[in-house]
């Protein structure tokens, strides 16, 4: 025992020991670059991905925040959950939202993005111009279009009554609510997205455009046939985006309704979206984690689902073009 | 004739010049609102023009003892600037590493963070809000501040920028003179990545300050609100007192509207930049 210890203690040829300061060097070239990467992962690992996860823990438990103990209950909350109609109202709501949405959203940006894409004068100043809605926060955006749709001196009903059209109550109507919310979520990012287009646009050479120029293809031809094509890496990525922030709809709705319980998205539940849900089983006024980490791994699901309908769309439509 | 078929025509003019003011109506009008007394808004034709009421909704606001505006304003604030300069620091450090540093695993830990990107980790608030109860963290600032003091997108966005802005032989310079990992990322790279530093802490104030799901769960306390809670506090209810809500949201906006009239040009060029690389 003591004879290993003095053989590893003194060992027979050893080159003499590094200068500290080299010593130092090799260390902090070999260890440096961890440690500068590691705050990331850290902060990642314990608010981003932990907090997810155990989700799906919480999910399988009668967690009531009152309750002192929570029993473990299996797939009881999911059960309940599938017979939930409130449940499905929500589900319904955040995809028609999520479609009259997302759709004339992403088209009118592919149409912005290619009238930008010209030779102009005050290029910086039409960009900024599609730009800035998206500064504004979703609060102040729903504060905003909640009195633009008002029912009594909303702006949107004395246009309609100018043509001729009766004072309309978007908050109680199911489909004038959507409307209301697909329309602050459009203007906000609209423009946002016809920027992204428009980068992907710049990057596609022009003389493409100028061979197809020359065999006869008009303009629309060449944006059906050159343009989005080109784009679809792109409009993958901008559908993917839509659809994860677009399923996870909150403020919008919420600031929309205001009154004793805004978070039910209206008297009988008119807009209230899937995280409008989470919030109200997990929080106020239901306090129930169990029951709302249910909710959230659903909506998890239907992100994961709707991202993969949605690529396999685009793609599918793309080919045929 | 090759020329010609990329010059606007008048009819682009006029779809954009369209489309410009369709984007900033509601925000002109939010003024319009913001200046005028809350019976004008109840008029027909509706007020398109600015009033002079504005000092007076700006009083009621202030003094409103539901929405604690001031409060909302410095803690937005603090939060934003808390929450900007980390992220700032952290990603540009770790976009260096990425960039210009060799070691195992790199191109791996990369991918990591680019898929993290595309987590809905707004899933976990549940959870979250557990541990932050556990912290005793709920109602204090740090639970918004601590959890985005660094960013998959801004490690990213600041590895691309490093990637082309700053050039080995620099680095390796500066490592013959001496210096330790951390006085070439101070002395060399961060001044050399100034741009996107700008670009990404803009974007990072703009995001942190308009932020409301988050703050919304963990300060429920009515007495330390971020601004966007106040709004909300202010907009909530049967009565609404329409010009000093929209004082609110105007006062509430400004900043952004500033830092976007000065840093536009920038805030665009980033959004740009991004998406190619993306």
């Amino acid at each position: 025992m003591s004879l290993t210890l003095e053989r590893e203690a003194a060992p027979a040829h050893r080159p003499p020991p590094p200068p500290i300061r080299a010593r130092w060097s090799r260390w902090d070239i070999r260890v440096s670059p961890y440690l500068y990467i590691a705050p990331f992962f850290v902060i990642f690992a314990a608010f981003g991905a932990y907090p997810l996860g155990y989700t799906l823990w919480v999910s399988l438990h009668d967690w009531d925040l009152l309750a002192d103990e929570h029993p473990f209950v299996g797939l009881a909350n999911y059960r309940a959950l599938v017979a939930d109609a409130d449940f499905w109202n929500s589900v319904v709501n955040t995809l028609g939202i999520f479609v009259i949405a997302t759709v004339p959203q992403l088209l009118l940006a592919l149409w912005l993005a290619n009238l930008l894409n010209r030779r102009m004068r005050g290029r910086t100043l039409f960009r900024m111009g599609v730009l800035i809605p998206n500064i504004t926060s979703t609060a102040a955006v729903a504060i905003i279009f909640g009195q633009l749709f008002a029912r009594d001196f909303g702006l949107v009903n004395w246009l309609l009554g100018l043509v001729g059209v009766d004072g309309f109550d978007w908050r109680v109507s199911r489909i004038g609510s959507w409307i209301a919310i697909a329309t602050m979520v459009d203007w906000r990012w609209t423009g946002y997205n016809a920027l992204i287009y428009l980068a992907a646009m710049q990057a596609i050479p022009r003389d493409l455009y100028e061979s197809a120029a020359i065999d006869g293809a008009s303009q629309a031809r060449q944006f059906w046939g050159i343009t989005v094509p080109l784009l679809r890496p792109t409009i993958v990525f901008t559908v993917i985006i839509s659809t994860i922030g677009g399923l996870q709809l909150f403020t919008e709705p919420l600031l929309f309704h205001s009154g004793t319980n805004p978070i039910r998205g209206g008297p009988l539940r008119e807009s209230q979206t899937m995280t409008m849900y989470m919030f109200e089983n997990a929080f106020q006024p239901n306090f129930n984690f169990g029951y709302g980490a249910a909710v959230a791994w659903m909506l998890f699901l239907f992100i994961i689902v709707a991202s993969i309908v949605n690529v396999s769309f685009i793609r599918r439509v793309g080919r045929q073009r | 004739m090759k020329v010609r078929l990329w010059d606007a025509s008048r009819l682009t003019y006029a779809t954009l010049v369209v489309a410009c003011l369709l984007s900033i109506f509601p925000i002109y009008w939010m003024f319009v609102v913001a200046t005028r007394s809350s019976d004008a808004i109840g008029q027909t034709p509706p007020p398109l023009t600015p009033g002079g009421n504005f000092g007076t909704n700006a009083g009621r606001l202030f003094a409103n003892p539901n929405a604690n505006f001031v409060v909302g304003m410095v803690n937005s604030a603090f939060v934003a600037i808390c929450v900007t300069v980390s992220v700032v620091f952290f990603c540009s450090l770790a976009g260096f590493a990425f960039a210009k540093l060799r070691f195992r695993g790199r191109n791996a830990l990369l991918l990591v963070i680019i898929a993290t990107m595309m987590v809905p980790t707004q899933l976990g608030v549940i959870p979250l809000y557990m541990l932050m109860t556990k912290l005793n963290w709920n109602d204090h600032l740090q639970a918004v501040i601590v959890p985005a003091l660094v960013t998959g997108f801004g490690v990213f966005l600041m590895r691309q920028y490093a990637a082309q802005a700053v050039s080995d032989e620099l680095i390796e310079a500066a490592r013959i003179d001496g210096c330790s990992t951390f006085r070439v990322y101070w002395n060399v790279v961060l001044p050399a990545l100034r741009p996107a530093a700008a670009v990404l802490g803009l974007l990072t104030f703009m995001t942190i300050w308009n932020d409301f799901i988050w703050p919304y769960a963990v300060l429920s306390d009515p007495e330390n609100p971020t601004v966007q809670l106040s709004l909300r506090a202010l907009s909530n209810g049967y009565y609404q007192d329409i010009s000093q809500v929209f004082a609110g949201t105007a006062i509430a906006t400004l900043p952004l509207l500033g830092v976007f009239i000065v840093f536009g040009r920038q805030i665009i060029g980033g959004i740009m930049e991004g998406a190619v690389k993306a």
